[in-house]
């Protein structure tokens, strides 16, 4: 089943329609070619006016759109030989966020990213993308363990946020977050950070604070969701609309802020139109990051990425 | 900061604005009911003196407390870009910045100031709660860079007083930014071998407590305050359950292993201090241990020339 968002109506409908035909045409013997094609037509101008000037509280349903493509499916995609890790050896194993050792391109990474899980039981089990502090001291032992052996390292990020619980807040959520981000800037190896759905808050530097940040075209990344943030300036969570475009959460403007370093192309439609597709172009685009990295020796590498952060800012809209 | 909002606005507004005239002589403990009188609050550091409930210290009180004779120099911030996203929810960013600027008479929501704490240099970095809610925005990343390089040029221990409810959501991904980039002014400090204190007043909460006051040498909280990553009334909507007592509260903390101590604020500046002398005047006892060539044998080298034959010529 096909999930559509408010704004894809129209191509629902016309969807729907050719479904219609076909199920006519599988009774008789009509010919329904032509009506299908001038359809198809039509939906693909449909789709490209929509996705063409999608607007940020859009760009948001689209960034958690239900089939876009999540971490594990760039792990399937993209690594060869991937060897999940577990566990911060402290606490438990937090599957919000996955994890381990691969190949890339012929070359060992240490890859890892939140995962949101795609039917109702995955969710639940990686508890929506939502990270606990142990979420994030695995992230730190898998990030010290590339820098031990010189592996460079790709983070996926895809979360609503760090999980607002007790028992996280008990464990130090905020610490693990914080650790988290200094452990990207002391790392020695090349660390590319990929946006690739929804970038949520502290939950989402924690695992972002990188050499290259790249981000898909209709990702979002904020300090806030739309919906948290109206809630709390306008008083109005029905105010999210306004509030996602107050906060400039886009890749186009994030771009511009000179936030993050690269906007990926989506297929025409968004990423869940053709996933396979979108992991390639993710692919393509580490690819390219991690050549470039390659180039500077350890020390250099590390007050590239304290010197990129320091300089930021200084951009505004 | 310079001549004219330091010296002339003041003046201005002693001329011309409202007398400040107590409204009230007494105060009511909003945690006891108790009524205080208003001098009595001000000697006691604004704790009360029935349940010991520490209220918000004004950021000048705080600095007067823990600075030598209560003497300090500001320094003055480098300027942030203000307004980056051209912010506006029901009213202007922009003219919240005025409206808070005018209210308190600071560029933004951090102090940074040097001077002594019991003949030791320090720099210290105080918010300002009533800026904005302390919040953290590109400003306040600025003042903390600036305040954690001065320490590392004075050779000072750096100390951070957090009073803020997070990143300014104001400034957008601008905001979040500044946990990178102050987890960095953490790093320089420590970088340069020297000490960095956190001292947690009420509220340390979301961006401010995610990133450099989580990273602290030493945590010292006040009683009281309330330190976490995501609010309180979030937690609740999300687990759809009243939270335990005394959740988040600095003794919570204390107790989950967060911060190494929750002092009273009568007693806070010699804690400093005591860290402080602990952690710069090691002493002529402090000694390095290393392990020699003799198969690992435990050697102890001594600081002290001269003062173990077998590691001179």
């Amino acid at each position: 089943m096909h999930t559509y968002l408010d704004f894809e109506k129209p191509i629902a409908e016309l969807e729907g329609k050719i479904e219609e035909l076909r199920h006519l045409a599988g009774s008789g013997d009509i010919n329904i070619a032509d009506e299908v094609a001038r359809l198809q037509t039509k939906i693909e101008r449909l789709i490209r006016q929509a996705y063409a000037k999608l607007t940020p509280w859009q760009k948001a349903q689209v960034a958690r759109h239900p089939n876009r493509p999540h971490t594990v499916d760039y792990l399937k995609g993209l690594i060869e030989d991937f060897t999940p890790l577990a566990g911060d050896r402290l606490f438990a194993e937090d599957r919000a966020i996955i994890g381990g050792l691969g190949r890339f391109k012929g070359s060992s990474v240490v890859v890892m990213g939140h995962e949101k899980g795609s039917d109702t039981d995955e969710r639940v089990k990686h508890n929506f993308g939502m990270a606990r502090p142990e979420g994030y001291r695995k992230a730190q032992r898998l990030m010290k363990l590339a820098d031990r052996f010189q592996i460079p390292v790709l983070t996926f990020v895809d979360t609503p946020g760090a999980y607002p619980g007790v028992d996280a807040e008990a464990r130090g959520q905020a610490e693990a977050i914080a650790r988290s981000i200094d452990t990207c800037l002391s790392l020695k190896v090349p660390l590319v950070s990929t946006v690739i759905g929804e970038g949520g808050s502290g939950g989402a530097i924690a695992l972002a604070t990188a050499d290259c940040v790249l981000m898909l075209e209709h990702a979002i990344y904020s300090v806030i969701s739309p919906e948290g943030c109206a809630s709390i300036l306008w008083r109005d969570g029905e105010q999210a609309k306004t509030a996602a475009e107050a906060l400039r959460l886009t890749a186009q403007d994030l771009m511009r802020l000179g936030v993050i370093d690269e906007v990926i192309a989506e297929p025409i439609g968004g990423a869940h139109r053709d996933r396979d597709a979108t992991v390639r172009a993710v692919g393509e685009s580490i690819e390219k990051q991690l050549r470039k990295l390659g180039n500077h020796d350890p020390d250099t590498l590390k007050s590239h990425r304290r010197q990129k952060f320091l300089e930021m800012g200084q951009n505004s809209l | 900061m310079n001549w004219l909002t330091n010296f002339v606005r003041p003046k201005l507004r002693g001329l011309v604005g409202p007398k400040e005239i107590p409204e009230n002589l007494w105060h009511a403990c909003p945690s006891c009911n108790q009524m205080i009188f208003h001098r009595d609050l001000e000697k006691n550091l604004r704790v009360c003196q029935h349940c010991g409930h520490h209220m918000r210290l004004e950021v000048k009180q705080r600095l007067e407390m823990m600075f030598d004779e209560g003497a300090w120099q500001t320094i003055e911030l480098p300027k942030a870009l203000p307004d980056p996203l051209k912010f506006r929810d029901r009213k202007r960013y922009s003219e919240r910045l005025k409206e808070s600027q005018a209210k308190t008479g600071r560029d933004d929501a951090l102090l940074v100031a040097h001077g002594t704490m019991g003949g030791i240099k320090v720099v210290i970095a105080a918010f300002d709660f009533a800026f904005m809610g302390g919040s953290m925005g590109a400003a306040v990343g600025e003042g903390l860079l600036a305040g954690a390089r001065l320490a590392v040029m004075q050779e000072a221990p750096y100390i951070v007083i957090p009073s803020s409810g997070g990143a300014r959501m104001q400034e957008g991904i601008v905001s979040l930014m500044q946990m990178a980039r102050t987890t960095i002014a953490v790093e320089e400090v420590r970088d340069a071998g020297l000490p960095f204190i956190v001292v947690f007043t009420d509220p340390t909460t979301g961006g401010v407590s995610a990133s450099f006051a989580m990273l602290g040498d030493v945590h010292i909280a006040e009683p009281g305050s309330v330190i976490g990553f995501a609010g309180a009334r979030v937690i609740e909507q999300t687990i759809r359950e009243k939270l335990p007592e005394g959740f988040q509260r600095a003794e919570y903390l204390l107790e989950h292993g967060m911060v190494d101590m929750v002092v009273p604020r009568k007693d806070l500046k010699q804690t400093v201090v005591r860290v402080l002398e602990l952690l710069v005047n090691p002493g002529p006892m402090a000694q390095v241990v290393s392990l020699s060539g003799d198969g690992g044998k435990l050697a102890v080298v001594e600081h002290e020339e001269k003062s173990d034959a077998s590691t001179t010529d």
